[in-house]
């Protein structure tokens, strides 16, 4: 890609031997017995593990620096901690060791967990818009252009109707588009691409591509390794919480189909 | 031991940037990278969330709706669930028990519907914000906000919520020969002091719940037994009677006394100032000053740590 050359190395994420855990109460025997509680309880004071808190070490020791008009790849496989990752560089997750340092503020691409389905599509838009801290001018503003996007009003005016009667495509197709409505620095996208139908994922595919050009630097999350290659030009290889490998797209991308046997 | 060798065998890349060998903390002090999740000065985070007040209104809202929307009624049910439950403590109070508690029925169905509403309000307060955080671990964990806009949005929730029992209270009091007069401007200041009061109880329950979500299973038993030391169902003045002062005192400060008493003597005719403690509205004051203040100081402190659930 020919914007790869004007970079000027201007690191907008650096991340510091960077170490998340997880915290998991009364997972100890599987069992959850009111007497394994109460000693539990009994126990207190004693470490974690003896009170049956477990503890879950999702990223193990990641460091990196991503630049200015990057799109950087994370895989690895399920539970290799890649999500994890990317919350942690938003800040939503507090760090159990390390530190990241970012230039102005990282978002996650995804809006699901602020909508209701209880309400109309409509309301979800507006409320959505408000949640990834939109002014309401901006909403009000984009709105139709949201509403637009989805297609939702394609088969009849569904966009009055409550999230709950939307087919799973449907509603998917609808928290893409508000999410996809708001412009940002450090861009991260956790398997967004896979939405929808063949025609909205298409669409959906060239609004990252807008977005990317618009934010510093973009962060994708797939286990697609197609819209990797299309979309990014280095790669971030996690294994078990650990960064196993970190390079331009292709070099990283054959080692890892090597390791994944395909 | 061996003599370690500079043999410079690290492979540098073709280029060596001016930036090599400077640690993350220096790189990112070089360009200016902040902590990312790192805790806002209280002035930056009142601000913060003040630019999110849209989205703790809308929110609130949101809630509210979504509570019945699934019913037939819909949103009839506001008005319909106080409207019922004060038709239950008509019916067990004023007709089977015939209670009256050393004042007149007049006085004292309203008395009791007030109290059971005020009581409520602060009640469901706590109760939500309890689950504030830990209940909405998967927005905290998702999007960017003032964690405390969601205590807030909680407790603004419940306003709006006793906005519609307040119809019924009127009603009510309406009713039983208690008509509006001027003194009805006084619930203005006693509900605004109110929400200050139960807004920074949510927040401090909303830290505690964050850290140990049992609290949730824990709080129904505490909170019952306030509403029992706080004279929901009877006059502190009448029952306590021949006690002493002190002790009618004690109970009196009680901010869920204060507040019930104050809508009390601004709602019902028979009901006047010689129920109230002395001081009364500078109780309230400080209540619900000191409360806010120290509870959105407490939750505060512990903004960048509410995503570890």
């Amino acid at each position: 890609m020919a914007e790869q050359s004007t970079k000027d190395l201007r690191p907008t994420v650096i991340a510091d031997d960077l170490h998340i855990v997880y915290r998991v109460n009364g997972a100890k025997t599987g069992k959850g017995s009111a007497t394994a509680a109460l000693s539990r309880i009994l126990k207190r004071g004693s470490d974690d593990a003896a009170r049956g808190v477990r503890k879950v070490h999702a990223v193990r020791g990641v460091s990196f620096v991503a630049y200015r008009g990057e799109a950087i790849g994370l895989i690895g496989s399920n539970g290799s901690g890649k999500s994890t990752l990317l919350r942690a560089i938003a800040g939503l997750l507090p760090a159990e060791k390390g530190k990241v340092y970012t230039d102005g503020q990282p978002s996650l691409l995804g809006v699901n967990a602020a909508l209701m389905n209880d309400l109309t599509g409509e309301r979800n838009v507006i409320l959505g818009g408000l949640a990834m801290g939109m002014s309401r001018e901006q909403v009000k503003e984009r709105y139709q252009d949201i509403v637009d996007f989805s297609g939702i009003n394609e088969k009849g005016d569904f966009i009055t109707l409550p999230m709950r009667t939307y087919s799973s495509g449907m509603a998917a197709r609808l928290r893409f588009s508000i999410a996809a409505a708001k412009d940002h620095d450090v861009l991260m996208i956790d398997e967004a691409l896979a939405t929808g139908d063949r025609k909205f994922q298409k669409r959906s595919e060239e609004r990252i591509r807008e977005l990317r050009k618009e934010a510093g630097t973009v962060f994708l999350v797939s286990h697609n390794n197609k819209s990797i290659r299309d979309t990014c030009d280095r790669v971030l290889w996690l294994e078990r919480g650990e960064l196993r490998m970190d390079g331009p797209t292709e070099e990283v991308l054959k080692e890892y189909e090597k390791f994944t046997g395909k | 031991m061996s003599e370690t060798t500079h043999d410079g065998g690290v492979a540098v890349t073709a280029a060596p940037s001016p930036d090599e060998g400077l640690t993350a903390a220096q790189l990112a002090a070089k360009y200016g990278l902040a902590v990312s999740g790192a805790r806002p000065s209280l002035v930056e985070y009142v601000r913060q969330l003040w630019g999110r007040r849209h989205f703790i209104l809308a929110f609130s809202q949101a809630k509210l709706t979504a509570q019945y929307s699934q019913a037939k009624l819909g949103q009839l049910w506001q008005v319909a669930t106080p409207l019922l439950n004060a038709g239950v403590y008509y019916f067990i109070f004023g007709v089977i028990l015939h209670a009256s508690r050393g004042m007149s029925k007049d006085v004292y169905i309203p008395f009791l519907v007030t109290g059971v509403f005020v009581f409520t309000f602060t009640q469901s307060s706590v109760m939500t914000g309890v689950r504030a955080i830990s209940g909405n671990l998967g927005l905290v964990r998702a999007l960017h906000f003032p964690r405390a806009a969601l205590p807030v949005s909680f407790s603004l929730q419940q306003l709006q919520q006793l906005l519609f029992s307040m119809i019924v209270l009127f009603v009510v009091a309406i009713g039983f020969g208690s008509y509006p007069s001027v003194s009805w401007l006084l619930i203005v200041p006693v509900l605004a002091l109110q929400f200050l009061f139960n807004t920074g109880l949510a927040l401090i329950v909303a830290r505690m719940g964050a850290k140990t979500p049992d609290l949730a299973q824990l709080m129904p038993f505490i909170l019952r037994t306030w509403m029992y030391t706080s004279g929901v169902m009877f006059s502190i003045n009448t029952m306590m009677e021949g006690r002493s002062e002190l002790a009618v005192r004690l109970l009196q400060v009680n901010p869920a006394a204060i507040f019930m008493d104050l809508m009390r003597f601004a709602l019902i005719d028979g009901y006047g100032a010689s129920n109230l403690p002395p001081h009364v509205w500078a109780i309230a004051l400080f209540w619900a000053v000191v409360v806010f203040a120290g509870g959105f100081v407490y939750f505060w402190k512990a903004e960048e740590r509410y995503g570890r659930g």
